[in-house]
């Protein structure tokens, strides 16, 4: 199934870190969550755009994770001649992750 | 008894926010307080430009229009309005909030001015050796570039202009949260150093910071997450008692919704470690804040804490970073793709030619791979658009590089339509750390300017 069956995101940017959250719809998939979306699922997922290092957060009373992934933002939203300079798209792309 | 709960509504989220969900607080949210958080990153030196052209401007462009929209009810109900509508020129926009009081005929409005967040002066005097947090510079090496330097005050620099009897409040740069906190700790009389109790207060901030991106705004994804009259969307207020409890609400007959949902999807919004929100207050720690629907739109948020605030305050440096040309064209219909990448190739080998082929540079075809890269399957759009974006060192520069985008029309591929181009200034942002006790606060209260401690 894709992310975007049980979970829902939102993007926010920190200088040249992207922070993205993944929120289950129903916890009871939060260990999914927990179990697939790994740091280094992350940066596969957004080769070519951040290059990482990835941190996690892990919240389960939220049913939430919370990553922030380092130099992904091609310099920053101030300096970056993106389209997105923020960024913002990249929660709606995590969600055509594959997961099992 | 316990004693009643104090309402904060927020009326912006963000410089060009909309203003009629706020009037609509105003008018119907029974608030103690409205606030309105105008200030992103560069905003304040881009106001600080605006200031060096025209001494009586500098602060936001909507100031006028939401005081003359919120005003006439906020003085009815006795809702004072706090804001960091001041930018890089609180002063004047303190004396742009009497003028419309008068024009209204609140001729008994005062407005507080909290002054000291601009340290402009004191790091060219004193911190040029400063490193530059995330990069290997220090302050020397953009000091000819800077524009602004401004410290995010916290709550504290608030306080002294919330015990007057000032119905509108105006600041510059204060961190997003304090604005909300600080009439908490002021109404409650919360103490400085109780950090919990500070950091339930920066989460009631946090979640409120954004307006309407906690009640349904910045949230609907069509079929997964559906938002009721998303076109009448409204924004949120707050109900928080004086143990730091908190319900966020949302006024019955606007648009949007508050959900678990919604209100997670803020509360993790930009903060990176959830056990580590730096504030200038406190730093807080939201890692076990638990949110529970106890209604319709109805959300308590339960659990947030924090310790002791850090020594430094942050402070956000704007500075002078060369110009951005950026032009764009459009090819649509059969060989769409394949004209937008000739379109391109074609400026970039002019662009090489006339010796611009060493700047930053982005050549993408929106619709295709402009915003992911080539990460998805390649497929046949109906339509591109080619963007061609170039940083440059001056203003001529980036006028060649969009002329020749423009240039597309009778010198590139078939068919391209609807040419567009810009040339920018960029104010780019850097930020250090700078000790407390180097940054000094002012209130004055208008319009007599009395200066308080």
């Amino acid at each position: 199934m894709l992310l975007r069956d049980i979970a829902h995101t939102r993007t926010g940017d920190k200088g040249n870190r992207s922070t993205i959250s993944v929120i289950a719809y129903d916890r009871q998939h939060f260990e999914m969550l927990e179990r697939c979306l790994t740091p280094e699922i992350m940066l596969t997922h957004f080769k070519g755009i951040a290059k990482g290092p990835v941190y996690r957060y892990s919240l389960p009373q939220l049913g939430a994770l919370n990553f922030v992934m380092h130099n992904a933002l091609v310099g920053g939203v101030t300096r970056s001649l993106a389209l997105d300079a923020h960024g913002k798209c990249l929660s709606a792309k995590l969600l055509s992750l594959e997961i099992e | 008894m316990a004693q009643k709960a104090l309402r904060i509504g927020a009326g912006a989220g963000y410089a060009g926010d909309r203003i009629p969900p706020a009037l609509a607080l105003a008018e119907k949210g029974q608030l103690d307080y409205l606030v309105f958080e105008c200030l992103a990153e560069r905003t304040i030196a881009l106001a600080q430009l605006e200031k060096i052209q025209n001494p009586m401007r500098g602060f936001d462009p909507l100031l006028t229009a939401r005081m003359k929209a919120v005003l006439p009810a906020c003085m009815a109900q006795g809702t004072r309005i706090i804001t960091n509508m001041g930018a890089a020129n609180p002063l004047q926009a303190g004396k742009e909030v009497l003028k419309i009081a008068k024009e209204l005929g609140f001729h008994q409005l005062k407005v507080a001015v909290v002054l000291g967040d601009d340290v402009l002066a004191t790091l060219q005097a004193e911190y040029l050796s400063a490193p530059l947090m995330d990069t290997t510079q220090t302050v020397a090496d953009i000091q000819a570039l800077l524009v602004s330097a401004n410290a995010y005050l916290g709550a504290e620099a608030l306080l002294p202009a919330l015990q007057t009897d000032a119905h509108v409040i105006i600041s510059g740069r204060v961190a997003d949260p304090a604005l909300f906190l600080a009439p908490l700790m002021h109404h409650f009389q919360w103490r400085a150093d109780d950090w919990p109790l500070l950091g339930k207060g920066v989460m009631v901030g946090h979640l409120l910071e954004c307006a309407a991106q906690i009640t349904g705004g910045y949230f609907a994804d069509p079929g997964y997450k559906d938002v009721p009259n998303l076109a009448q969307l409204g924004y949120p207020l707050a109900e928080v008692s004086a143990g730091g409890d908190v319900i966020i609400t949302k006024l019955a007959d606007d648009g949007g919704c508050v959900t678990v949902q919604t209100c997670t999807e803020q509360l993790l919004y930009e903060i990176e470690d959830p056990t580590q929100y730096l504030q200038p207050d406190v730093v807080a720690d939201f890692s076990k804040v638990q949110l529970v629907q106890v209604g319709l739109d109805r959300v308590q948020a339960l659990g947030a804490s924090g310790t002791t605030r850090p020594d430094t305050l942050k402070v956000t440096l704007g500075y002078r970073d060369g110009f951005v040309g950026e032009g764009q064209m459009s090819y649509a219909g059969p060989g769409a793709k394949a004209r937008g990448q000739l379109a391109l190739d074609v400026v970039k080998a002019r662009l090489a030619d006339a010796g611009y082929g060493q700047f930053e540079a982005r050549y993408d075809l929106i619709g295709v791979n402009a915003i992911l890269g080539d990460t998805l399957p390649a497929n046949e759009p109906a339509e591109v658009r080619a963007r061609i974006a170039l940083r440059v060192g001056t203003q001529a520069q980036a006028l060649h590089v969009v002329n020749e985008v423009e240039a597309l029309y009778t010198n590139g591929p078939a068919s391209g339509g609807g040419a567009s181009k810009s040339v920018r200034e960029v104010i780019a942002v850097a930020s250090m750390l700078m000790p407390r006790s180097a940054i000094h606060t002012q209130t004055l209260l208008l319009p007599d300017s009395e200066e308080l401690a």
